[in-house]
């Protein structure tokens, strides 16, 4: 102990001899430096505005990867030559399951031979169609595996527009570029153009939020639909607790958040 | 999808498990592992690590030979629904939220994503249904094109447990949707095991819906403190309070007696409990 205690004392000394001429250093530079404050504010707000240049232009240029589709896809004229809109190639199969993306199957109903002078049409032909492979089309909305989402149940269930999630699609003259984001894999439409997490659209962004948003308002407009007293409430509380179970109270299926069971959306 | 919800009855799933029917094959057991994803090692020989939603316990009675029996006794999460609806041990002690009952279907969730291992739902449970992810799974070659898409598979340090096949629930009600339809029929959602048992020991169905079997299977008695009418059903350690959904069917006085901590040299049972 005395040997660490006598260690102690030198360390402090030590310190205490450096820290006289600092100190005096520091008298001096308070002195001097009255005229300097202009070039360091200065300094500073350049340092802000690299840093917010690299945070909201580079970084993101740098997160995501820059994928193009491996065949150009008009839809706009598409949907022109099909008889059922969108439904011809996403379609709902009898099972309730939502088909997605066409696969070759369906295209090969119109492009068993080359129909047109398209490059990207022949190169679709010949690559895909005469060979058999599918094509390995990249998707724009694709969900981590912990999502269940059930297109039948916003569909056909709950009778919205596939405008609301995808945007228009179904307006696009050629595919966009596919941005996929380098740490997680997952393309940007999920995170959103804005990487500030700004959104004007419904279908600006995929994030759990903007599921959450809607099932939020969902579970607030059964509240508000049957309002109840406080009185009331307070007479369900009782008929609870004299006969669990019996008395069900006003709000979404979860316990733990009262909106929507988590069961809902994830699996 | 608001109109249908704001006056939709609840449901209740709920499973009625014949103890005199299961010959423990494990049929059960390897369904379940199979519809689920669940992971396995190599060396399973010990069990304290394995991971089995629905596990088969032999029970014996303790007696010498001329008298001695064994009962199998499958066991899959109870989704308890704990003294009043929703209070499940689990759910109750999850700071993470990651573990959910849901008043719509009865059914105890377990998000995977949310959960952040602190395995206090696995203190909490007295069924040892919930298992730990101690290593990330690894499926033998060529087995991943076999996974079910339904279900998301685990990752290294998180619990998992029967989620009563709701994935199945998921895609019934889909078609259900399809055909404008908002009730599902009682075989459009069974789980896994009860579709793989063989002597057809394990009922599964809708607790609230009379038109389900297990609703009339295990119909509670309102002079009896809501107890089952059936004189033979049972649910297991009954006296914590836990209000599970999975009920037991057994002629054998000895099976039932089995089925709650009962003292050796207790008579009768001192209070009543609650039964939802």
């Amino acid at each position: 102990m005395d040997t660490l205690d006598d260690h102690a004392k030198d360390i402090s000394e030590d310190a205490a001899a450096e820290a006289g001429p600092n100190s005096s250093l520091e008298m001096n530079l308070k002195e001097q430096d009255t005229g300097a404050g202009g070039p360091i504010i200065l300094f500073f707000i350049l340092g802000l505005f690299a840093s917010l240049v690299v945070g909201w232009i580079v970084f993101p240029k740098l997160l995501y990867s820059k994928k193009k589709q491996p065949i150009e896809f008009n839809h706009v004229f598409h949907v022109e030559a099909v008889d059922n809109g969108c439904e011809s190639c996403h379609f709902f199969r009898e099972d309730g399951t939502f088909s997605g993306a066409p696969k070759l199957a369906q295209c090969i109903d119109c492009h068993e031979e080359i129909q047109g002078i398209s490059p990207d049409e022949i190169k679709f032909v010949e690559e895909y169609v005469s060979k058999e492979r599918e094509v390995p089309w990249l998707i724009y909305s694709r969900q981590p595996d912990c999502v269940f989402f059930s297109h039948a149940a916003h569909i056909q269930g709950a009778r919205m527009d596939c405008v609301a999630c995808h945007g228009h699609m179904g307006e696009s003259e050629s595919l966009k570029v596919y941005e996929e984001n380098r740490i997680t894999g997952y393309s940007r439409d999920i995170w959103g153009k804005s990487i500030g997490g700004f959104k004007k659209n419904t279908w600006d962004r995929m994030k759990m939020d903007d599921c959450a948003e809607c099932h939020r308002e969902n579970a607030a407009n059964i509240e508000r639909k049957n309002i109840q007293t406080p009185t009331q409430r307070l007479i369900g509380h009782m008929v609870n607790l004299v006969s669990p179970g019996t008395s069900t109270f006003d709000k979404g299926g979860s316990i733990q958040t009262e909106r929507d069971p988590c069961f809902a959306c994830h699996k | 999808m608001k109109e249908g919800r704001t006056h939709k009855r609840f449901q209740k799933f709920g499973m009625v498990i014949d103890l005199d029917k299961c010959t423990g094959c494990g049929s059960c057991m390897v369904a379940c592992m199979a519809e689920n994803n669940v992971p396995f090692r190599k060396d399973e020989s010990n069990k304290l690590l394995s991971i089995t939603w629905m596990r088969v316990y032999k029970l014996t009675n303790g007696m010498p030979f001329p008298e001695t029996d064994v009962c199998y006794l499958p066991r899959p999460c109870m989704q308890c629904a704990g003294q009043h609806e929703g209070h499940s041990p689990c759910v109750s002690v999850c700071p993470a939220i990651a573990t959910d009952y849901s008043m719509e279907s009865g059914i105890v969730s377990q998000i995977y994503t949310r959960c952040f291992g602190c395995r206090y739902c696995m203190a909490s449970c007295p069924y040892h249904a919930r298992y730990f992810n101690w290593w990330d799974p690894i499926w033998p070659d060529g087995m991943e094109k076999y996974l079910s898409p339904n279900v998301s598979p685990r990752m290294r340090g998180v619990v998992e447990k029967c989620s009563f096949c709701f994935h199945r629930y998921q895609r019934a009600k889909d078609r259900a949707y399809m055909e404008g339809r908002r009730e599902l029929q009682e075989d459009e959602y069974q789980t896994a095991c009860t579709q793989a048992c063989p002597a057809g020991a394990i009922t599964f169905g809708d607790l609230n819906n009379p038109k389900h079997a297990v609703s009339e299977m295990v119909e509670p008695d309102p002079k009896h403190s809501g107890r089952p009418k059936n004189p033979n059903a049972f649910r297991l350690l009954e006296r914590l309070g836990t209000n599970p959904k999975v009920y037991y069917l057994s002629s054998r006085e000895w099976v039932r007696r089995a089925g709650d901590n009962y003292l050796k040299n207790e008579k009768k049972v001192k209070k009543p409990v609650h039964h939802g």
